[in-house]
């Protein structure tokens, strides 16, 4: 195909915008003609939709809807998705403050459905200003919704706003089930403090039967032009109905592998590394010799904690799989877990950084999360390396993931919750096994040191920073390194 | 347990460390590649004919091997041609033919055994068994074969009762298939009617609650709904996220490097320069290219790396930056020439050409991570429409792999030279490919494999086939 070429146009000029390397998340942007960043260019966010989704669980109480609501919202703001949580039980609980029984429920008690109603519309409201006013994406509607009518509702009041709207609906009948589930966090809820254990189950299984014959579960034929995912007996069964984009099939994907089995994983760092000791960063060492003495530590706690069926995993560095072979049980190597890596600073000491690169490493300082090493990687990047292994750890039971200082920190935040701001600060100090066992609606934390000497490598956020004279550090950067 | 502390070494090819020789344990303990399953998987159609059951076959096929796990099709209709050379017409489908029954079935217990025999002599990890498996009956053979030798069983039904995809489906693959060679086509399509109406009659899909025990997912009209029941593993899991995400909408890939940059005129490798002066008139002209195309709502898709910016730049729409397209990670090697790899790293260069797809660059990647590292992206693709990704050389060679199911060793070796766009439409069960050389002058920067890839080999038997440069 010939192209005839525009002679007007000198080599160097013939672009219309030149490009500049953002300084902290070494971004190329195009930027106008004083050499600053101009406009933004979309970056892969995960999550691509076009418009803010609203997530509306379905389902009778005590199966599961708080806890898929939790879960996928910590799952969504860890990939970087801004995403809340409605339950309207905490709306009535606000209105009605003290919780007296069941007869709240019963579907002819007008005062309670209007309370209730009044309470619905109020999560809604505030739902529309943290999707329209707070740079929310995703908001997760938790409520029982279980009558068609509820749900015309919603479905207008998201259409009006231009919101996309997904169904997430559990359906259980297991007996079982629903009693651990009771148990679990139906009896510690602020609605049951003034009730003995007996007293709290009967009255709440009498208020499940104030909505069962209500209830009109999605239907493939009535609800065939509805985006929703039913999901039945905790999993056993999924059908899943006109998945609209990117971010619903990514929530489908998440819900299919997330389980409830009862389960721990336990997370380490590799044993001390002949690098460690000497204060530099990064690099594929080997383990110094208290670093070998963890390792055989750890090989002789694994044994003790009678682990069913556990499954080992390291990074394809030197130091994780030296820690590894000391437990003594076939291990997988993901290269995914490998250290973040420091590109031009790998092996400096902090002190050699601030030294040759005084700015980037101010930079650091000044958003760890988001900095990103010069050819190297930023916290950032390692969250969406890491998304894989997350899935993975879902689908999986007992996990001992042996992993380095800025990935354990990637993965704790994951399970605890942690904001983008705390992650790059979480401790993870050497030698110290933490085991997260899923319990409620979190995850309890048990954190075991083995009494093995390590250097710290923590380095806390400094308390001085000069934010004016950063800004001057910018643009000086990024007019003498055009 | 023994106390002592083995040696790590590290291999030379996949730079992964592992117990040195002399271990007392024998075999390595740790694995490189993630288990995808412990045990061979089955996964078995189901469908009346027409329903796509062999074009999933064959996606997922493609797709499967192409992230590493060796699968193969196992299609009844191509054994029933081996069997009977040529074919009549439809009565030989007629359930009360006793005699047809009787060959069908012998030629289904042979792909059975040639199942058995891929995973137990050929390394096989997934076969796919394309064929329509409509009554409980066969199914329940195929499920005792499969409980028999241990191998996991996945049914994938796809249930469609829209006239018209159906008859798409028949214009499309039906027709031109061996079986109606000596039939005109109103003709075939009859016979064809009379065919799926065989079937119809004993056809019973999989149920809720009767199959409730087994894993399957049921694909309704194309895509619109999904039932999945007992996902037992992660490859199961991630064939249902698969299937989930894959359309049948027509639509055209549009593949292309940036423009020539700085480094590519000096022949070195990797870094993150600008483009050149012909880059810069390559980018201008792929921009009327695309103009030219008419392209209903493109998405353009770029790496973080400056050259595939600019390119993306001069098109003047709104574009994605992927960290995931960035080029593969040459480590130690980033910038060099082909020359001064040679010259520092001799015997790099030599394992790079023993096993270009698995070898990985001192501290950097290989191809294989690449593929890891793209699989997001493909499947992002998969769900997209119209689509122009501006990305690498290794890149944009590991995409093409994906669309036109080459092999790990034809991958590192595909033509994708700069200034050339290939615009991918998928087409019955693959892809057509248009290539356009845009005319702007351009370095090549494709080296083939040299006749002596022996660590002792000379340099200039090693250098042999480096293009030339600055």
């Amino acid at each position: 195909m010939n192209v005839t070429e525009d002679s007007t146009e000198q080599s160097g000029n013939s672009l219309t915008r030149e490009l500049t390397q953002n300084p902290l998340k070494k971004i190329w942007v195009p930027s106008s003609t004083n050499g600053l960043p101009d406009r933004h260019i979309s970056q892969r966010k995960v999550c691509m939709t076009n418009c803010p989704t609203l997530i509306v669980t379905v389902g009778l109480p005590a199966r599961g809807k708080t806890y898929i609501s939790k879960k996928l919202t910590r799952y969504l703001n860890w990939i970087d998705v801004p995403t809340k949580e409605f339950n309207v039980g905490q709306y009535r609980r606000e209105c009605v403050k003290i919780y007296k029984s069941f007869e709240f429920f019963r579907p002819d008690n007008e005062e309670g459905l209007k309370i209730r109603k009044q309470c619905a519309l109020a999560a809604l409201n505030d739902v529309r200003q943290f999707l329209m006013d707070e740079g929310g994406q995703v908001a997760v509607f938790d409520a029982t919704n279980t009558t068609r009518e509820r749900r015309e509702t919603i479905l207008r009041f998201a259409e009006q706003n231009g919101f996309k709207v997904f169904f997430v609906e559990s359906v259980c009948e297991d007996p079982d089930v629903i009693a651990e589930n009771i148990v679990q966090v139906k009896l510690g809820s602020p609605d049951y403090t003034h009730c003995n254990t007996e007293e709290a189950v009967a009255d709440f299984m009498k208020r499940i039967k104030c909505y069962e014959n209500s209830y009109q579960p999605l239907d493939e034929e009535l609800d065939g032009d509805l985006s929703f995912i039913k999901i039945i007996d905790v999993g056993r069964r999924y059908l899943v109905n006109r998945v609209q984009d990117h971010i619903q099939s990514r929530i489908v994907y998440y819900l299919m592998n997330i389980h409830i089995t009862p389960r721990s994983i336990y997370l380490c760092r590799h044993g001390e590394s002949d690098l460690n000791i000497k204060g530099r960063i990064g690099g594929d060492s080997g383990l110094s010799a208290k670093g070998q003495e963890f390792a055989k530590s750890l090989g002789q706690f694994i044994q003790s904690q009678n682990i069913h069926d556990l499954k080992v995993w390291t990074s394809q560095m030197k130091r994780t799989i030296q820690t590894a072979e000391a437990v003594g049980v076939p291990y997988e190597q993901w290269k995914a877990l490998n250290e973040i890596d420091a590109g031009v600073c790998e092996e400096l000491m902090y002190e050699e950084i601030q030294q040759r690169y005084p700015l980037e490493f101010a930079l650091r300082d000044q958003d760890k999360y988001r900095y990103r090493y010069p050819k190297g990687e930023s916290y950032e990047d390692l969250v969406q390396r890491l998304e894989p292994v997350i899935m993975e750890l879902e689908r999986q039971e007992n996990v001992l993931v042996i992993c380095h200082q800025a990935v354990m920190r990637c993965l704790l935040a994951y399970f605890l919750d942690k904001t983008a701001e705390e992650l790059p600060y979480l401790k993870c100090p050497l030698h110290t096994v933490l085991k997260l066992t899923p319990v409620a609606y979190g995850c309890k934390v048990e954190s075991v040191c083995l009494n093995v000497d390590a250097v710290n490598t923590h380095r806390d956020r400094p308390s001085i920073m000069f934010p004016n004279m950063f800004e001057y550090m910018i643009t000086y950067y990024s007019h003498n390194n055009n | 347990m023994s106390a002592e502390q083995k040696e790590l070494t590290q291999t030379p090819l996949l730079k992964i460390w592992v117990p040195g020789m002399g271990s007392s344990l024998g075999q390595r303990r740790g694995s490189s590649r993630p288990q995808f399953t412990n045990c061979p998987t089955m996964i078995v159609m189901v469908g009346l004919p027409a329903r796509g059951k062999t074009y999933i076959s064959k996606k997922l096929t493609r797709y499967l091997n192409w992230i590493g796990v060796p699968t193969q099709v196992f299609n009844l209709g191509q054994y029933r041609r081996e069997v009977l050379q040529t074919y009549k017409n439809y009565e030989f489908f007629r359930p009360d033919n006793e005699e047809a029954m009787k060959i069908r079935r012998a030629y289904a217990s042979n792909a059975l055994k040639d199942i058995a025999s891929y995973f137990t002599k050929e390394q096989g990890q997934v076969a796919v068994l394309d064929a329509t498996n409509t009554t409980r009956e066969r199914r329940g053979v195929i499920i005792n074969f499969a409980k028999e030798k241990g191998y996991k069983v996945f049914f994938i039904e796809s249930v469609c009762d829209d006239p018209e995809i159906i008859e798409a489906n028949t214009m499309q693959v039906k027709l031109s298939s061996p079986d109606y060679e000596n039939y005109d086509k109103e003709e075939a399509l009859v016979d064809f009617l009379k065919r799926i109406d065989c079937y119809k009659m004993s056809y019973v899909p999989l149920d809720e609650e009767k199959d409730r025990h087994l894993s399957f997912i049921k694909i309704f009209n194309v895509g619109s709904r999904y039932l999945v029941n007992r996902v037992q593993d992660h490859i199961q899991s991630r064939i249902v996220y698969y299937l989930m995400n894959i359309h049948v909408t027509p639509r055209s890939i549009y593949l292309s490097r940036h423009g020539e940059s700085e480094l590519n005129l000096l022949g070195r490798i990797g870094g993150d320069t600008g483009l050149s002066s012909q880059g810069q008139k390559y980018a201008k002209a792929l921009a009327e290219f695309i103009r030219g195309q008419s392209i209903k709502d493109l998405k353009v898709w770029t790496s973080h790396m400056k050259r595939t910016i600019q390119t993306a730049e001069a098109l003047g729409v709104p574009y994605e930056q992927w960290k995931a397209l960035n080029e593969i990670d040459a480590g130690v090697c980033e910038e060099m020439t082909y020359e001064e790899i040679q010259a520092t790293h001799p015997e790099e260069f030599a394992l790079r050409d023993q096993d270009k797809y698995r070898y990985r660059y001192p501290k950097g990647e290989s191809y294989e991570d690449l593929v890891h590292r793209l699989e997001p992206v493909i499947m992002e693709l998969e769900r997209q429409e119209n689509v122009l990704v501006i990305c690498h050389q290794a890149v944009m060679r590991c995409l093409l792999a994906y669309f036109l199911d080459k092999s790990e060793d034809d991958l590192p070796y595909l033509k994708c030279p700069l200034h050339t766009v290939l615009k991918l439409t998928p087409l019955a069960y693959g892809c057509k490919v248009e290539s356009f050389y845009l005319n702007i002058q351009a370095v090549n920067t494709h080296r083939d494999r040299p006749t002596n890839v022996n660590v002792a080999r000379k340099p200039e038997e090693a250098l042999q086939t480096v293009p030339e440069h600055l």
